[in-house]
């Protein structure tokens, strides 16, 4: 029996990952390594870093589904190496894309005759959907006013100053003007009298929120729509609305049914909603869906020659994974009506839990409504010794990814905690968070308020105008020194880590 | 024993769903059902809808990678739940991407200090790359204009006309002008001579293509620059340059290190690749670096309150999956030079052995050249009796999708095929297909030419009427009707 120690040591196939020098040497974080490393150490090195990522199943921050069944996780795992833009090359799963179009758009009551195709996409996600709605409704006002001989430079639209992001980068990306109606405390959506106020002949849509992210609330839009037909008619500028269903889209129909927002209101023209919302598939999809073709202006749809075939195609993305589409087609025709209804109404039941054990606590203002997206958001009665992140920070000691923001303009003293209900968050979690909720409180009553810090801060309030420079306590000392430091750390990020 | 057939057929677990009525019934198209339907049904009726989709690694019309290591895999399949945008819920997942964007940006020789982190972002491809990219140049140009107090509504941006779609996309939806340098034949990407003289005052930037789409080739990005610094002392307009790098960004630096086209050039300011092409991954992960600071307009990135912490944020998409960007990070660190180099080289060898295939017919002129991204795209030499589109047709029986296309403006009368070399691609695959190519030429000289569907086609371009159509002409007209109408 020989044995060759230098082959043994040079062999890494023999090695366990965890005997090797790869869990010895640094990984690169700037430059590409000069050499390759065995599967099973990249393997493992990744995964044992992402263990310290949060669980994605207790991110309560999130409308995005973190579960699906493991039959659909089998389709999606699949069609992880199709490309979804070849449409010549996989003309089924290009089809499957089509039914789910249909499919939405007649959920939404599209105007449709009985074969008539409907007009719509799928997306990345809502955000692309917007912008592909905005661009449509951008380059259908500059024609008319084009045609009408007028100037067609300043194009606006008008939104709740609870918009998502993306209306913002929409905005600001496509140089259209945001015209924000502000809130104001205790009404945390767009109010429609006003938002039709400010509408003017330069608007290119209005655009209401089924389902804001700050509370879950619905947006009037019947109202909207009843309030902005009256004023077109005086006006005649025939300005359209858009709903952003993003959170909504895959709830009212299910469980409020009667509630008029969608294309049964003639001048709502365009609707986009996350597939990866309540539509129930993973990250990396959404739709939208136009009320007919003359609300898609032709000439933004290319038709090429990719591949050696024609394809019409008008979204920003090309190249994606065909993953989420199929996975969509799957939850519609595997839940069905049923199967959909079932699930919402699992998770308003949960959310009304949630509330009440909160109520109960006696701590707590539910800003939420009971009827919207099933999220829960509550800020404290008395917020002067500790406040909403403080609980916010304490919950993650549990796993509990629970957030906490203040709202935007003209609310922004209000404080609020929010909680998600999704799909896989069952009754079971729900007593458990409330208890771990009660949990905190008590801890939280045990340790100092934040009394010094609040004291300098009147103090700065009250000498209006003049800059001061109060003396720091101990607390705020420390409090600026780790936003420094967590600044610094971000910093390095800042320019790349953008999502 | 009590056998209760009641119970039996309504106890829907019992049955194999091949026994089962769901594979009776027909399915949705149009709306969705009222009742739901067991998982199994539902997985296998798309399962089996899905065999007649052409299969991924058989498809050698597309550069986006159709294999991954079982590994990566899994990593890919425990991070599918995870939502990329939650940047203070998934700290490691964001961190990797950070580490991905400063590991290409130094691939792509960006001038940064030691420990300078780089300016990028991961995208959900090369098409959301390059509008990030137009933006930013676009909004510098205009700032730079108001502050010169000149117009600046009319911007445009000049390239060859080989270009990808996305860049036609994004002038329309952006409202910038396309001036495109038309091609020739033999010429089949940008000339940069020509490029320069195109450029005017309004043009926000020169944008050439590494590894062009129709032939694989490099364009001579070093001779751009040079050129355009001389137009540049001359104007003082400061017109930079952009290289779509898509296909060529995870090629050259392996193969041809010695190339000059990234930040070595100092007009080059933003350089896109696809990470789904030659970035090994599966389709959707983009990466777009900027050489500085300077070159990203603050005012476009957005600071959001975003889930109760601030976050900077400069994409078009918003929420979507991590799984591919934990993949490229897996792939850096996995292969590094070495692994890239090798399966770059093995690409190349294997283009070559397919030419050497091709070229031993007689039949073909090799249309792509040897430097540039591993594909060989080749046109029949002789193209009277039998087209490309033919040739593609029937390799289609034997399981491979090879596209036919023609050439762009003014070269539309040369059509090729095209074959991309990926890295699943092996050598018994290159040598097979030529089997099968030699198979499908032998078939096609038995067949009859299609003479008087050219007769007809000559005769309508020289009298420009409504000729009388042939049987194939009406034959495919009725195809093509039937196929738009099933696709819409």
């Amino acid at each position: 029996m020989v044995l060759s120690k230098t082959a043994s040591e040079s062999d890494v196939s023999v090695h366990s990952t965890f005997a090797s020098r790869y869990v010895r040497a640094s990984l690169p974080r700037f430059k590409m390594p000069e050499n390759s490393i065995p599967k099973e150490a990249a393997y493992q090195i990744i995964n044992d870093e992402l263990m310290l990522d949060g669980n994605p199943r207790l991110n309560l921050a999130s409308f995005v589904t973190t579960w699906m069944e493991p039959e659909c996780d089998k389709l999606m795992m699949e069609a992880i190496n199709k490309n979804y833009v070849d449409m010549d090359e996989y003309p089924v799963t290009t089809e499957l894309q089509n039914r789910c179009v249909n499919m939405i758009a007649h959920l939404f009551n599209a105007p449709l005759g009985d074969s008539e195709t409907a007009i719509g996409v799928g997306t990345v996600g809502s955000s692309e959907a917007i912008m592909l709605a905005g661009l449509a409704f951008k380059r259908k006002w500059q024609n008319k006013r084009k045609a009408e001989g007028k100037p067609y430079d300043k194009p606006n639209i008008v939104t709740g100053a609870n918009v998502q992001v993306c209306w913002e980068k929409f905005a600001r990306y496509f140089e259209v003007e945001l015209k924000e109606v502000k809130l104001r405390d205790g009404y945390y959506v767009m109010d429609p009298a006003k938002a039709v106020e400010m509408v003017d002949e330069n608007t290119i849509c209005v655009a209401a929120i089924l389902g804001s992210t700050l509370n879950g609330e619905f947006e009037d839009v019947k109202l909207l729509n009843d309030l902005l037909i009256e004023k077109n008619k005086q006006t005649g500028w025939d300005t359209p609305i858009h709903v952003d269903a993003a959170s909504g889209g895959f709830i009212a129909p299910f469980i409020y049914p009667e509630l008029e927002w969608d294309f049964r209101l003639p001048l709502v023209k365009s609707i986009n909603v996350s597939g990866h919302k309540y539509g129930l598939v993973y990250a990396g999809i959404g739709w939208v869906i136009w009320r007919s073709k003359d609300d898609l202006p032709e000439e933004l749809i290319f038709h090429i020659n990719y591949l050696g075939a024609d394809q019409p195609t008008f979204t920003l993305n090309f190249s994606k994974g065909s993953s989420q589409v199929i996975a969509q087609y799957y939850q519609l025709i595997r839940l069905g009506y049923e199967g959909y209804r079932n699930i919402m109404e699992n998770c308003r039941d949960n959310m009304l839990v949630l509330k009440e054990g909160l109520e109960k606590t006696g701590r707590f203002n539910i800003v939420s409504k009971d009827n919207g997206v099933p999220l829960v958001a509550f800020s404290l009665k008395d917020n002067s010794c500790h406040n909403e992140f403080e609980i916010s920070e304490m919950l993650r000691r549990f796993g509990w990814i629970v957030p906490a923001y203040t709202m935007p303009p003209d609310a922004e003293h209000v404080t609020v905690l929010r909680v998600v209900i999704r799909e896989d968050f069952s009754r079971a979690l729900a007593e458990r968070l409330v208890h771990d909720i009660d949990k905190v409180l008590n801890e939280l009553d045990t340790l100092p308020a934040r009394v010094t810090s609040k004291i300098s801060i009147a103090e700065e309030k009250e000498k209006n105008g003049t800059i001061l420079v109060t003396k720091k306590s101990d607390l705020e000392t420390q409090r600026e020194i780790t936003t420094v430091w967590r600044k610094f750390v971000m910093e390095r990020k800042k320019m790349n880590g953008v999502c």
